[in-house]
């Protein structure tokens, strides 16, 4: 299990996360929601160990993530960030292969091969294996950084792992095309169907609501609401954080809260 | 997602790209076994590469067809082999630096010597030079030519160190700032030489001019050996780091979130550089360019991957510069011109082609 447990950050005596505890447990799709500023970048960045906080402790099966050897962290959790770019034109496979790089001397070459193969084949990058990555697409960029980091948590075909893996995603659907937003969410939440804990931040509510197992509401630093979509998508929350009136119905087939402007 | 291409694809695919590898560095490997042939056979005294064999294979009781003369046996072993050594081991250093530094600062206009960390070593070994003197003559000269080195290298960690402390931030490297801050670098350490030529004697200002101008002429294995073990230390280990600079390639926070230690690397790797530069500039001055140029053609021919760059970078840069000083002390004999103004001859003007050529590409960022 990934934990904040009281986290704050301070900047310049302002709190841009107060106090704020959330769990990303093993077998679910956690999103972060919140309008621009409300702190999701920075407690995502909290999570991935990347990010000190001034107060509270982030912890990966209750050892603080400050203690973890990141060669250590690196073979239990995978981080896609936002905005990737490359130094020099490297390969599209050469780019997934760093995936496995946590694995280094511990796997067999054919074992990195076959992770990387299903990363490639499951986020619709197969055919770009032999391109210059700085030559692609936005779109495709971020597929096959997608790709990269899933190939981190490939726990392989055979027995399960025997401890959770945790994918972490920043906007993943960003620059993404309808169909490719649809195939990335319904990527993430078949790693949390096999067992692995994912968090992403989103800006869709609409996408959240239909894939996240559970919601967590941000606004200027605090936590408003955690729970399913159900009940953290709904009129007076969602108007009280976003300031903006909204309408919340069923989607009709669905069943997912739907929501457009009021 | 269900892929139309058959997964056997991506072996074959992989398999293209190590052959691609391999084929590169056997060229290169070819090249530097040539520059190193002609580097100890050409010159005054002419030496066959079967004399040379012969030569290198007497003391181990084998005896070729090729006969010698003592005189032939004296040029080799006092005079071509510590040149060519000392030609080998600065411009491998001088390239893997370069690699390294702009696998660091992702950007390959990252040269040691454009960057100013040549300078910044070449400022310390001048202090050395001239206001050492009064603590040479108390340690001796055979201290003096081991310190020498060891503040070359100090004084390249120190530029090395400001300039990515300017340019960085986040992880991300501003390159304009890069250069400028380089430019900084090279105007004060410019002026500090000056004033230390202007307090400097007859005889140290006949060195230090000479010297500035970046030779590999006159070297004996008294001055050589020294600096063999810091040089060496820096070429093996330097390749180590070469998935830690791949991981570099995605950014400083992907390269932490791939499991490697950021701040540790960086500061290891930074340290490797300097320590090639400034062995390298202790011995032969300031060489510019060779950093920049030799990266940059074996990426055209084998691609960004480190583990291939490197090492490659290493070789294609001692056959390089093996090559220039032939020309340089070939082209105008019985004089020699200075290899640093050599390579700068050919650098500069690659240096100005790359940016015309990136200029089409969005400028300075890759």
């Amino acid at each position: 299990m990934l934990t904040a447990d009281g986290v704050s950050v301070l900047r310049g005596g302002r709190a841009i996360l107060d106090r704020v505890s959330l769990a990303v447990p093993p077998g679910q799709l956690t999103v972060l929601l919140g309008p621009n500023g409300a702190g999701k970048s920075t407690l995502f960045s909290i999570l991935s160990g990347g990010l000190r906080p001034d107060a509270g402790v982030a912890a990966l099966d209750g050892q603080s993530l400050r203690t973890w050897r990141p060669d250590a962290l690196a073979r239990r959790r995978a981080v896609l960030v936002q905005r990737s770019e490359l130094g020099f034109p490297m390969r599209v496979l050469e780019v997934v292969l760093l995936g496995r790089a946590p694995f280094a001397g511990r796997q067999s070459r054919d074992r990195d091969l076959a992770a990387v193969r299903r990363a490639l084949g499951e986020t619709d990058t197969t055919h770009l294996a032999d391109r210059v990555f700085t030559t692609l697409s936005g779109g495709e960029r971020q597929r096959v950084q997608l790709a990269r980091v899933l190939a981190q948590i490939d726990g392989g075909t055979g027995a399960a792992a025997p401890e959770a893996r945790f994918l972490m995603l920043d906007e993943p659907t960003a620059g993404l095309d309808l169909l490719h937003q649809y195939t990335c969410l319904e990527i993430a939440r078949g790693v949390a169907a096999g067992g692995g804990g994912v968090l992403a931040v989103l800006h869709d509510l609409n996408l959240a609501a239909m894939f996240a197992d559970r919601i967590c509401l941000l606004r200027q630093g605090r936590v408003v609401a955690i729970g399913p979509p159900d009940t953290v998508i709904t009129e007076p929350l969602l108007a009280d954080t976003f300031g903006l009136p909204l309408r919340v119905t069923p989607h009709p087939t669905r069943g997912c809260p739907s929501v457009m402007a009021a | 997602m269900v892929s139309l291409i058959p997964s056997h694809d991506l072996g074959l695919v992989n398999l293209r790209r190590r052959g691609r590898v391999g084929l590169g560095m056997a060229a290169l490997a070819a090249v530097l076994a040539a520059a190193l042939l002609c580097s100890l056979g050409i010159g005054a005294v002419g030496l066959e590469p079967g004399t040379i064999l012969s030569i290198l294979l007497a003391p181990l009781g084998i005896d070729l067809p090729w006969s010698f003369a003592p005189r032939d046996e004296a040029v080799l072993y006092a005079i071509r082999m510590p040149r060519t050594l000392l030609g080998l081991l600065v411009g491998a250093g001088l390239a893997l630096a370069g690699a390294a530094l702009q696998g660091l600062f992702r950007n390959p206009l990252a040269d040691p010597a454009l960057i100013g960390v040549s300078s910044g070593a070449a400022m310390a070994a001048v202090a050395v030079i001239v206001a050492g003197a009064p603590l040479m003559s108390l340690f001796g000269a055979g201290m003096a030519s081991s310190v020498l080195p060891m503040a070359a290298f100090l004084g390249g960690l120190a530029a090395t160190v400001i300039v990515y402390g300017v340019a960085s931030r986040n992880g991300e490297t501003d390159v304009p700032t890069m250069l400028l801050a380089g430019v900084a670098i090279n105007a004060i350490a410019g002026a500090a030489i000056g004033m230390l030529i202007f307090l400097s004697d007859d005889q140290q200002l006949r060195d230090l001019s000479f010297w500035l101008l970046g030779s590999l002429g006159g070297v004996t294995w008294a001055k050589l050996l020294p600096a063999v073990p810091l040089l060496v230390l820096g070429l093996v280990t330097l390749p180590l780091f070469a998935c830690h600079l791949n991981a570099f390639l995605l950014g400083e926070s992907d390269a932490f979130h791939l499991g490697f230690n950021v701040e540790r690397s960086k500061r290891t790797i930074v340290a490797l550089a300097a320590l090639l530069v400034g062995a390298g500039v202790a011995l032969t001055g300031i060489i510019g360019f060779v950093g920049l140029v030799v990266p940059h053609v074996v990426r055209l021919l084998l691609g960004p991957d480190h583990r291939a760059l490197l090492p490659a970078s290493a070789l294609l840069g001692g056959g390089l510069m093996l090559l220039a000083d032939l020309a340089a002390r070939t082209l105008v004999l019985p004089a020699e011109l200075p290899i640093g103004a050599l390579t700068s001859c050919i650098g500069g003007p690659f240096f100005l082609a790359m940016l015309l050529c990136r200029r089409g590409q969005g400028g300075l960022r890759c």
